[in-house]
């Protein structure tokens, strides 16, 4: 029998490997994205159904009175469109979400958690990968809007860009910490009606609010808990060239808060996922 | 049969000390879901240039302890190390060391065979450049080099297993560990994998540990755990399993130390 001498000094990652394996899931996350085009048809076809049947609709019923960032009346249109980008990037953290439970009863997201790179990165790097394919479908759908007439100040367009990474990121963490949860994909449902909805409804993505305050304080306080309501915020007063200090403070907070949450849901030593038991073997 | 009795190389005074370190090295390992105890006390040593069978039905406990050994879940109790390194305290030496094979498919059907491999490549931190020239050298091995442009859900299950194969190796591991790799395939799939992973070991010197429930992949000169119930019940050559069970062969040493094996199939 031949005897092989093992000698492999190899140690560490360098700085150059790190960015190469956070290119590989960046690239990975978009080539799944563009192998799945009913994924980026619905991220746009959701959006625009709302503004422009909802929001056309509600545009006669609904005053929009001069509140800040905005200086002037606007039409409903301008007001709900940074809720609908918000609502992009939560549906697009939620799928997220999704396909690491899908990848997770596939196999797949072992590949991931088998890699020689700190866990803490792998997922990092995840949430970065589909942080950027959110603003991607934000901006298509921006073309879009202006198209219809929705028009944000020019420099808006730039100044929004980072808000939607720490926006993406937070619903992004938040879509992580949930897969981390979800046993199986079947249980995806209950996402929908008990995270999705709740937060996009009881948020200022569809009206001020001034306006939910009047009608309901109890609706108003959940509004005013929800960590949406400051992405929406945070987006809104970005387009405008503004920044909403308390907003881009909660989202940050959240941000980190999530991520660390999913961190250490996915670590083996404390994680959730250890303790659900292994195959069939 | 103890540990240490577990046949390794054969050690060569003119070879540095360094080359009998294990590949894998199981200690004391214990692991339980809850109440129910998975492993108990599992340990179990691999070596360069050898051809470890783990042995055990469904439920054994094996993917558990494949789950262990590539950090998945981390050690209750026990360690794992792998070239010397503590899956647990440098989980990152450890698993650039190891190529895994799961049971489960893990490969992403909807993309194609060449950048699931780049995939792979980026994710142990290979450049592009290099990543490209190993996938094509790989797939000419495993002879899909044709079909590296095709979605993988366009292969077939034993075409599935050999790229799983081959991304193990891509980033050029010392040792290969697969679980249950040839489930669900055909007879000429499942003879074609094992031998060439068997190849690997002969020619390469790759450690491999192969968990199977398959009797027929188990060959004289092997290594052999056999894993029941959670618990090593034996383990060393083939010949000296057979013999320290006073069986005749490796089907009847089986069925004598687990007290009867209906799913082990041949």
């Amino acid at each position: 029998m031949s005897v092989v001498a093992i000698n492999d000094e190899r140690r560490g990652f360098t700085v150059g490997q790190y960015l190469i394996c956070l290119r590989g899931i960046t690239w990975r996350e978009a080539l799944r994205f563009v192998h799945q085009r009913e994924r980026f048809i619905s991220a746009l076809v959701r959006p625009l159904v709302w503004l422009f049947i909802f929001a056309a609709g509600f545009r006669q019923i609904l005053g929009v009175s001069i509140i800040p960032p905005y200086e002037t009346y606007v039409l409903y249109d301008d007001y709900v469109t940074p809720g609908l980008m918000a609502m992009i990037q939560l549906f697009n953290g939620m799928q997220s979400s999704l396909s690491m439970v899908y990848d997770r009863e596939m196999g797949n997201m072992r590949m991931l958690l088998v890699s020689p790179f700190p866990r803490w990165f792998l997922l990092t790097g995840k949430l970065l990968a589909s942080t950027s394919v959110s603003i991607l479908q934000v901006y298509a759908y921006l073309v879009v809007a202006w198209l219809w007439g929705v028009e944000a100040p020019a420099w808006g367009y730039v100044a929004v860009l980072p808000a939607l990474a720490l926006t993406g990121m937070m619903l992004g963490a938040l879509g992580m910490l949930l897969s981390s949860v979800i046993r199986q994909l079947e249980n995806f449902a209950g996402v929908m009606n008990f995270v999705i909805f709740p937060m996009f409804f009881a948020s200022s993505a569809l009206y001020p609010l001034w306006l939910v305050q009047q009608s309901s304080p109890v609706v108003y306080t959940v509004c005013r808990l929800n960590p949406f309501t400051y992405a929406v915020e945070l987006i809104r007063f970005a387009l405008y060239l503004r920044i909403d200090w308390i907003s881009l403070a909660v989202v940050t907070g959240m941000t980190i808060l999530f991520t660390a949450g999913a961190i250490i849901a996915y670590d083996p030593a404390r994680g959730l996922i250890a303790r659900r038991g292994g195959g069939a073997g | 049969m103890s540990v240490a009795e577990i046949a390794g190389p054969t050690v060569d005074s003119t070879h540095d000390p360094a080359s009998i370190v294990p590949a894998v090295a199981v200690h004391g390992v214990s692991h339980a879901y809850g109440t129910r105890k998975a492993l108990q006390d599992v340990s179990l040593m691999v070596y360069a240039s050898r051809f470890t069978a783990l042995l055990g039905l469904n439920g054994a406990g094996k993917t558990t302890l494949f789950s262990l050994i590539t950090r998945l879940y981390d050690t209750q109790q026990g360690s794992i190390e792998v070239l010397g390194h503590r899956v647990s305290r440098e989980p990152g030496e450890a698993l650039r060391r190891l190529g895994v094979v799961f049971q489960a498919r893990t490969l992403d059907l909807d993309i194609s065979v060449m950048d699931n491999l780049l995939y792979h490549a980026a994710l142990h931190g290979i450049g592009s450049r290099a990543a490209r020239r190993r996938a094509d050298a790989v797939l000419q091995e495993i002879d899909l080099a044709d079909r590296a442009r095709d979605q993988v859900r366009k292969l077939s299950g034993g075409q599935m297993r050999r790229v799983e194969i081959a991304r193990a190796l891509l980033h050029q591991p010392r040792i290969l560990v697969l679980d249950e790799p040839t489930v669900g395939l055909d007879v000429a799939s499942r003879s074609a994998i094992l031998r060439h992973v068997r190849s690997l070991v002969r020619e390469r010197g790759v450690a491999v540990l192969w968990a199977t429930h398959l009797l027929d992949e188990v060959i004289a000169g092997d290594a052999v755990v056999v894993l029941h119930r959670g618990r090593v019940l034996a383990s060393g050559d083939v010949a000296d399993v057979v013999s320290a069970a006073g069986a005749v062969d490796m089907r009847s040493a089986f069925i004598a130390l687990t007290g009867g094996a209906p799913e082990i199939q041949e």
